[in-house]
């Protein structure tokens, strides 16, 4: 169990050193930072005096990969690869490219923190709200009310996350006046803000996640371990509830693992709209704003974190089926 | 004066994708496998139908592939010969839709209306009143608005059912020997009796659903051209501009996303995928490396970052294009580019396990001790055993991208903002909609044409997955006892 952890751990790490090393590629390598304050300052205004100015501020003006002008370890450290690239592993992600910006590590934990009162509510409910229509829809498998759930569903998967976000708050916020349109307020108030988010959210992704859960119990259902079950003379709730979603579990879990980063990255739509300071608006914020050292940070920290949930997914496979042996 | 056309390299890539749409048509048709499992896709209602509005979207989309700018009258003291062009690329459909694309108004209005949304201050016998101005081109041919519109409204509407239904009953007499060859059951019976049997959807293929919807499609566009000779049918947004046909050139957009994208995956998934799956061992583990890192990236941020990038290259590369719309059509070619080499990870796994279970079978194996070369086994026995999950992959992929280009845009990274699009369109609809009074209609037509797209994108995608992958999931509803329904066998067993 250790062994596997550690392994699987070293193997991230490679693989977050390639995420760094593509994104120092196409941040630095592809566009010079000359090119970056070109952008950020816009316009006619640009003069290689402020470039010059900018890439100071930022610490850009360093030499790529090694520094002559120092001495010992600094010629190592005070470099654009050492500090933007290195040091994100000791996440340390440094100042924000923009002037308002500040400390982007800061930043990131304050919203993080609000991110996960969004998302972790949605990941639970999103997991049991899918897998209790899939249940509905297995259990009434061949009439009708399977054939208009799925129905349903497809329809429903075919409307973009947006359309959701707008009808729903002009519906609940602006018609029936039930909740704020948007904002966010720390505290209990919180909830009041969060409650049409999460559920608008839950109502995006039902159909896909329902058609799916819904098919991966129909392939257990054929199974022979269903039939045993049911020649003792379980009951079909019975069979349903303690057979085939147990074992139908393990697609689900992996498939809802995959959403996993996106509990702590936060949603950039929903955050956005909702207007909740998460990560997902940081982001947004971010690239409206050209602040390439905030996308920067977040690719890393999303592959960080993607990673990182992979492996949570894995340990709770043994949990959910004992058959797995992680080794 | 001849105009000058313009191909875009967005124009290109959809021609020549409709190039070898028709290739792979043809080669369809004469391997009976391919043409088999073809007609088993069709066979099924829905996907019919969903074809049929595919096409009517492919058309819309194939005529404002079509670029040109218009040639310039001659000005005074131009050497003879010489011909500038206007800097406004247009396109067939704009020449198709000229009447709503330059009958601009000055704001809002709602649909079928003839006079403005928001009021303005006019005199009025001396007076100056707050009132609905009259539109400049929407109902300027009525007199006497008030007792003449709705007489109008019904009169052209009417027209256009009524054109439209003559459309509808034509391309069922057109359609008919089409599907006298394709059908057994309507071959070798009279005209009459094959229309009849065809009516009562008694054939091997469901020709009626796909007429009845082809049908409804020649209604409403044959309305939407009735109404629209005189009013905009959807009305107008913010700047004046027919929403109607907005939303008919953001389709060209979701098509150009959707299409490009998962073709530009293509290469990558499908080269790395079976040498990972063939080759195995360091091969193998280094591809695994390169599509783990690329997908242990959250993708919007990977597009966000790709983007930011592609900005800044255009910013510094300003010769690549000669007007705004080669720019922005630059960009959605970028856009694209990046959608494909992000988004090729999925395939390639899957490609590569379907390649390492091939490799172990029998005739391969053969081929191996027959002394054939690698390369040769992957393009002669390999690739053509998973060309039909490339397929399947390709088709799923469309509606995703599409759904995926609407929150590109609103994120900031989507296509230029000059560009129509159905992100665009929404993204106006979020501000309009906490207007009061509500402005409804920008965003009813994204979300009616959007859904209508990607609502058939995945019906149509459904259908080639049941029918090319008889491992799939069975994802789709099944009426009555059969396949899935033991449940209800069970019951009946015991009440027997």
């Amino acid at each position: 169990m250790l062994r596997y952890l550690l392994r699987r751990l070293a193997y991230g790490f490679t693989i977050l050193l390639g995420v760094n090393l593509l994104t120092f590629v196409l941040f630095f390598q592809v566009n010079t930072p000359d090119d970056m304050a070109r952008l950020n300052i816009g316009g006619k205004r640009v003069t290689p005096e402020l470039i010059a100015k900018w890439k100071v501020e930022r610490g850009y003006d360093k030499p790529m990969y090694w520094n002559q002008a120092r001495e010992g370890s600094d010629k190592l450290t005070q470099t654009i690869f050492w500090e933007r690239s290195v040091s994100l592993f000791a996440l340390d992600f440094g100042r924000a490219d923009s002037e308002s910006a500040g400390d982007i590590g800061a930043e990131v934990a304050k919203r993080m923190a609000v991110s996960l009162q969004l998302a972790l509510p949605v990941f639970l409910l999103q997991l049991i709200a899918s897998t209790v229509f899939a249940l509905v829809l297995v259990f009434f498998r061949g009439t009708r009310i399977d054939f208009w759930g799925v129905v349903l569903c497809v329809v429903m998967l075919s409307i973009s996350a947006l359309f959701y976000i707008v009808i729903g708050q002009y519906l609940f916020a602006r018609v029936l006046k039930l909740v704020p349109v948007s904002g966010y307020a720390g505290g209990l108030t919180a909830a009041k803000f969060l409650i049409l988010p999460v559920l608008l959210s839950l109502l995006s992704r039902l159909g896909t996640e329902a058609r799916l859960y819904r098919a991966m119990m129909l392939e257990e259902i054929g199974k022979d371990y269903v039939r045993t079950a049911r020649a003792k003379g379980l009951s079909e709730a019975i069979v349903l509830g303690r057979h085939v979603l147990r074992n139908a579990l393990i697609p689900i879990l992996t498939s809802a693992g995959g959403y996993l980063p996106y509990v702590f990255l936060g949603s950039l739509v929903f955050e956005s709209f909702f207007a909740i300071p998460g990560l997902g608006s940081y982001v947004i914020d971010a690239i409206s704003g050209q602040d390439f050292a905030i996308v920067r940070t977040m690719v890393f920290l999303g592959s960080l974190l993607y990673i990182l949930s992979y492996i949570l997914v894995d340990l709770a496979y043994s949990w959910v089926d004992p058959r797995v042996r992680l080794a | 004066m001849m105009p000058k056309f313009v191909v875009l390299w967005t124009d290109a890539v959809l021609w020549g994708a409709w190039a070898a749409t028709l290739a792979y048509a043809w080669h369809v048709r004469r391997q009976p496998h391919l043409s088999a499992s073809w007609r088993k896709v069709w066979r099924d209602g829905a996907a019919m139908s969903a074809t049929v509005v595919l096409a009517f979207f492919m058309v819309v989309t194939l005529l404002d592939s079509l670029h040109f700018r218009r040639a310039l009258p001659p000005a005074p003291g131009q050497a003879a010969g010489q011909v500038f062009h206007a800097t406004r690329t247009e396109s067939l459909l704009d020449v198709l839709l000229a009447g709503p694309a330059s009958q601009q108004e000055a704001t809002y209005s709602r649909p079928l209306s003839y006079q403005g949304f928001t009021r303005v201050s006019e005199e009025v016998a001396g007076e100056v009143k707050r009132v609905h101005p009259r539109l400049t081109y929407g109902g300027a041919h009525l007199r006497d608005p008030e007792r003449q519109w709705l007489g109008d409204l019904a009169w052209r509407g009417g027209l256009g059912l009524a054109a439209g239904a003559l459309a509808g009953a034509l391309l069922l007499l057109a359609a008919l020997p089409l599907a006298r060859r394709q059908d057994a059951a309507l071959r070798g019976v009279t005209t009459a009796r094959a229309l009849r049997r065809l009516l009562a959807d008694r054939c091997e293929l469901p020709w009626r659903a796909g007429w009845i919807t082809a049908a409804l499609l020649c209604l409403l566009a044959g309305l939407a051209v009735g109404l629209g000779s005189g009013y905009h049918v959807l009305g107008t947004d913010n700047l004046g501009d027919d929403v109607l046909y907005q939303a008919l050139k953001s389709v060209r957009t979701a098509f150009v996303i959707g299409t490009m994208a998962s073709v530009a995956t293509l290469p990558f998934a499908i080269a790395l995928g079976i040498l990972a799956g063939w080759y195995r061992g360091w091969v193998d583990e280094l591809i695994q490396y390169l599509y783990t890192v690329l997908s242990s990236v959250p993708n919007v941020l990977l597009i966000a970052a790709c983007v930011l990038m592609v900005q800044v290259f255009l910013d510094k590369h300003p010769e690549l294009f000669e007007t705004g719309a080669e720019r922005a059509d630059l960009k959605i070619f970028m856009l694209c580019l990046i959608l494909g080499l992000t988004g090729w990870a999925g395939l390639c796994r899957l490609l590569r396990g379907e390649t390492l279970k091939l490799r172990e079978l029998d005739y391969v194996q053969a081929a191996t001790a027959f002394g054939v070369g690698s390369l040769r086994i992957m393009h002669r026995h390999i690739l053509p055993n998973v060309v039909h999950l490339v397929l399947i992959n390709t088709v799923l992929d469309f509606s995703a991208l599409i759904l995926y280009e609407a929150v590109l845009s609103y994120v900031g990274v989507g296509v230029d903002p000059s560009t129509n699009s159905f992100g665009g369109m929404i993204n106006m609809g979020r501000d309009e909609m906490s207007r009061d009074p509500l402005v409804w209609w920008s965003f009813s037509a994204a979300f009616v044409f959007m859904v209508a797209l990607v609502l058939a994108a995945n019906l149509f995608a459904d259908g080639v997955r049941d029918a090319f992958d008889p491992r799939a999931r069975n994802l789709r509803p099944r009426l009555g006892p059969g396949r899935g329904g033991a449940r209800r066998a069970g019951v009946k067993g015991e009440a027997a």
